[in-house]
Parts: C-alpha cells; structure tokens; sequence
C-alpha cells in the first residue's frame, strides 16, 4: 500500500504495511536518524517529532493516522543546513552526554518555546517531564533550553 | 381549583424555605486566632492526620499553581460555574492561618467558613460532617503545620442567584443532614470502620452517586453511578455490565497502587484518588476497601469477560482503523503477550469499553494515563494530539465492537467533541 508523507517540507510516497510505525519509516526508508527508537511504546521520548507543529511519539504513529499533517523532524530544524538557534544551544551546553534522548529533547524543548520564549525553570521542568534521560545530563539540558531563551 | 391550590401550596413552600433560608443564612464569625494561639502538635497526631487527609484528598482540589501542597486555586468546573479550591495554609491573610479548632470544626461540619458565610457545596460537607472530633482534630493539627503559602485564590465564577451564598442556607434546609455516623449493629469492626470513611471523609459519592438539578446527590440512589469533570464514575453498588464483581482484596490493590490486573487502572480523577490512598494507613484502605466491596450484592468472582473477536470479522466497517489500532494500540494492549511494561490490560477486561456511554473510552484515549511522579504505575500516552477526533471516534467504536458483546455506542463522536473542548 503506498503512503504520501509530508516530512521536512518534501513529499514522500512510502509503499509500507499501513500499521508501519512511522519511526521505522523516518529511519530505514528516508534515512532521518534524529529521531531514535528507544522504548517503542510512547513512554521516553527518544522518538519525537513534530506533526502539524505538535509533539508527537513517532514510534506508536502509524503511518496510516498521518494523513496530509505535516512531519517535522529534528533534520528538520536545520536552518540553511545550519543548527539553529535552539539546536546551537543544546551544542554550545554540551548537553549531549550518550546523546541518545537528545534529538527528543530538541524536539519537545521547541515546542514550549515556540508559545513561551521566556519560560521559568519550573514551566521548562513541568513542560519537559514527559522525556526520558537516563544518563543524567537533565542540568546541561535544562542551562540549554534557558540559552535558546535568553 | 386543584391547579390553584397546588400552585398555592408551592409559593407557601418557597416563601417558608426563604424566611427559613435568611435566618438560618447569617452565621456569626468565630474570633481570629494568632499563629501562636496555635497547638502544639505531636507526631502521632501529625502522621494520624497526614492519613486522613489523604483518605479525604483534601491536596486534590485544594492543590496550588504549580503543585504547591493545600495552597489552593484550583479550578473546579461544576454545573454552576468554575468554583475555585481556597488556600488551607496556615497563611494568615490568604490560609486558615486564623483559624481556630472551632472555626475548622464548623467547616467541616456544617459548611461554614471562619467569617460564617456558606460554603459551597463542592466542598463535601455533605460527607465531612460525619467526621468524628478526634480525627478532625488530627486534620487541623496536620493542616495548621504545613508550610504556610500566600497564595490568593482568584474569585468564583458563578452566575446569578448561585453567587449569592445567603441562598445556600436554603440548599442546606433541603439537601443537607448534618451529624456523625451511628455504627451498624452486625457488621464488623472494619466493615464500620469502612462505612465511616466512605461516607464520611473519603465522600466517595460525591463522584459516585447521581446528583438533582440543584448539585444535591439523590439519596434515593446512593452510589448508581455519577459524573466526575467530564468522566463517568461508574456505580460502586451492582453494576452489570462488569465482567466480574471487585472483591475486597483486589479493591484493597486497585485503591492503594491505582492498578488491578483483572481490571486495570485508576484514570482520569479517580487516578488522583488511588495516589493519595497509597499514602492513607493500609488498615484503612481496606476497610474501605471491605464496605464497597459490600455495597455491591452481585455475587463474586464470575468471569464474563467476552473474548476478543477476531479482527478480521470486523475488517469490513472497521478497515481504516484496524491498522491504526495495530500500531498504536496492540503495541501494548497485546491479548497475546499479556501485561508489558505499560501494564496495560487486555481490553476484554475494561470497564470502560462496557460502561453504557463512551465518556471514558475516549478520555483516556484523548489524555492517556500519567502515573504521578515517583508513583509509577500505569502508563498510556496521550492520543489527542496524534489522532484526529475521526480517528479517535473510530478506535472507541472498533474496541467496543471487538473487546465487549454490547451494542455499539451512539454518543461517540458528542463525547469526542465535548472532550476536545475540555468540558463536562
């Protein structure tokens, strides 16, 4: 069954089993590695990506729910090939540690600042909660969250 | 005639009730008290009243911005309008903090507030006023020692004559019964100690039990099932359309972890309930737990839970949304594997796929289920924001269809709407 996914502002036709969770197809169809399989059951983050702007778990999104909303990756973020500004911050913090929660982090975090460009310490904790880190780099997140802000 | 004196004898009724209502309205106000006019509190009675204001989720509605403990703001929507939660810190201007024991006392037995105005009835005075002094005592020790929070609370909003609170005198003529609890003879110790807490600080019916068109619970059918924010909380006396009936020891396990095997997990507000429980004195949980298992007459244990039906049966009306429930959905409700790291059931075993209206069914697929922090417990993402409200509609109407042998539901795609739009 063949499948047109709007991803990253290109159009896609994917010939895939329509349950496919469109993870698996960001991944070994389209080569979009941002985006990492982690628990596979909507509970850590790792897969996020943004459908019509909203955070969403990619690795329990079956390609058959997308329909013509439009997938936002964190290639996706990229501003003439370049991080941008959020992107930047995550790398001049050093908030990678394993990196492997990171791309979710990016993700969730510009959500927030999309509808809050100053948020306190408290909205970034309670906004980001639902990702999971589990190599313990939460500090360096939340100091590059707050640069993107400044 | 007879038209004439049926009219005449309900203007007599209204006009005894209102002169009734203004001299019952006015309250005198109890004197301030001085932080330290306060007592001094042991531990016994500090941990003795830390359980009961668990059992009582008292930080439920009276939670503050940001999850600060008792300091209140939170907006309740009722029938009437939104009633905002008070500030039960010890504050002096924006808490209780003036509070003395007998201003407490009066609160929370006959609904009146230290100044003497009426209290509305979302908070439970209905129930409380069963509580006995000592465990109120306990309550206001523990109270008057949490940390004290200036937090005001933003005004009710509520429309005309219901934000006039004199009126609430007349409610409390015709719908309030003030009084402790007498114990049953016959029953046991427990099973007493249980119908004190449920009907008393735990207002268990609050949620449970229908109300009048005046937000009165209907005392002709206690516990036949009410409304909680939208959410249906199903009838704790005999209900049908349960594939088995709770017994008391898997009642003590769902109400104390939020989580059952056979039946699944506390969502919606009962999620909050069962997080506070699992803070109440266990003996307590089960008595609880013993009473309600009790209200229901039905006989135990029988298993009549449908099994699934296969999908392929169902793939003619269904066949856009079968992938999509494989996906999504059987990623963790897998009838093979059994329960995963989601501790998600088998939908064969949910009461809310066989409850009569889809109010549930779609609540929890729209908002999911999130263990409190450090909880744990089940766990089921969001769909609302993934799914469109077709979508959505459809998977409700697919898991009724193959998870119970009911007749599918009527009320889908009203409850998908009003559940979207975040209303009750």
């Amino acid at each position: 069954m063949t499948i047109t996914l709007q991803v990253n502002g290109d159009s896609h036709d994917i010939d895939a089993d329509p349950s496919t969770p469109l993870l698996y197809v960001l991944r070994n169809e389209l080569a979009l590695h941002g985006p990492r399989f982690g628990c596979g059951l909507g509970q850590c983050g790792a897969c996020l990506v943004h459908l019509d702007g909203r955070a969403t778990f990619s690795c329990i999104l079956p390609i058959a729910a997308v329909g013509a909303r439009k997938i936002t990756t964190l290639e996706g973020l990229l501003e003439n090939g370049k991080p941008n500004k959020l992107q930047q911050a995550f790398i001049d913090e050093q908030a990678a540690q394993c990196g492997y929660c990171i791309s979710g982090m990016v993700m969730r975090a510009e959500t927030l600042l999309r509808v809050n460009p100053h948020p306190t310490d408290d909205e970034i904790r309670r906004h980001m909660r639902p990702n999971l880190c589990r190599c313990g780099t939460h500090a360096a997140i939340m100091r590059a969250i707050k640069r993107a802000a400044a | 005639m007879r038209l004439r004196r049926i009219l005449f004898a309900a203007v007599a009724v209204f006009v005894i009730l209102a002169l009734g209502g203004l001299a019952w309205a006015w309250m005198p106000a109890i004197a301030p008290i001085s932080a330290n006019e306060r007592p001094s509190v042991d531990e016994q009675t500090y941990r003795r009243g830390a359980e009961l204001a668990a059992i009582g989720d008292c930080d439920d509605c009276h939670v503050g911005d940001s999850g600060k403990a008792y300091a209140g703001g939170r907006p309740i929507p009722t029938p009437f309008g939104t009633i905002y939660s008070s500030n039960i810190t010890p504050d002096m201007e924006t808490g209780i903090g003036s509070w003395s024991e007998t201003a407490f006392q009066r609160a929370i037995r006959d609904g009146v507030d230290r100044e003497g105005r009426h209290l509305y009835p979302a908070f439970p005075y209905d129930h409380f006023t069963k509580t006995t002094n000592d465990d109120i005592h306990a309550l206001y020790a523990f109270l008057m020692s949490q940390p004290a929070v200036r937090n005001t609370v933003p005004g009710n909003k509520l429309a005309f004559p219901i934000n006039f609170r004199p009126i609430l005198a007349g409610w409390k003529i015709l719908f309030f019964r003030e009084g402790p609890l007498g114990k049953e003879d016959g029953k046991s110790e427990e099973w007493n100690r249980g119908r004190y807490l449920v009907e008393g600080l735990g207002h268990c019916g609050s949620c449970h039990t229908p109300r009048n068109i005046f937000g009165a619970e209907e005392q002709s059918s206690p516990y036949q099932g009410g409304v909680a924010e939208g959410w249906d909380a199903p009838p704790l006396g005999s209900n049908p359309i349960l594939h088995r009936k709770w017994t008391a020891d898997e009642l003590t396990e769902y109400l104390s972890t939020g989580w059952h095997p056979l039946h699944g997990a506390a969502a919606g507000p009962m999620a909050g309930v069962t997080y506070n429980l699992a803070a109440a004195a266990p003996r307590d949980v089960r008595a609880i737990a013993v009473y309600t298992a009790d209200l229901s007459a039905q006989s135990g244990g029988a298993d009549k839970a449908a099994a699934p039906k296969d999908a392929k049966q169902l793939a003619g009306a269904f066949s856009e949304i079968i992938p999509i429930f494989t996906g999504a959905c059987a990623k963790c409700h897998d009838d093979k594997i059994g329960v995963g790291p989601s501790r998600a059931i088998s939908l064969s075993l949910s009461s809310a796929i066989r409850e009569p209206g889809s109010a549930n069914t779609v609540r929890v697929i729209l908002e999911g289920i999130h263990p409190q922090p450090g909880f744990g417990g089940a766990y089921m993402p969001a769909f609302g924001s993934m799914f469109t409200d077709q979508q959505i509609a459809s998977l409700a109407e697919y898991v009724r269809a193959r998870y119970s042998d009911l007749p599918q539901w009527t009320d889908v795609r009203e409850e998908v709407a009003r559940a979207r739009q975040g209303g009750s």
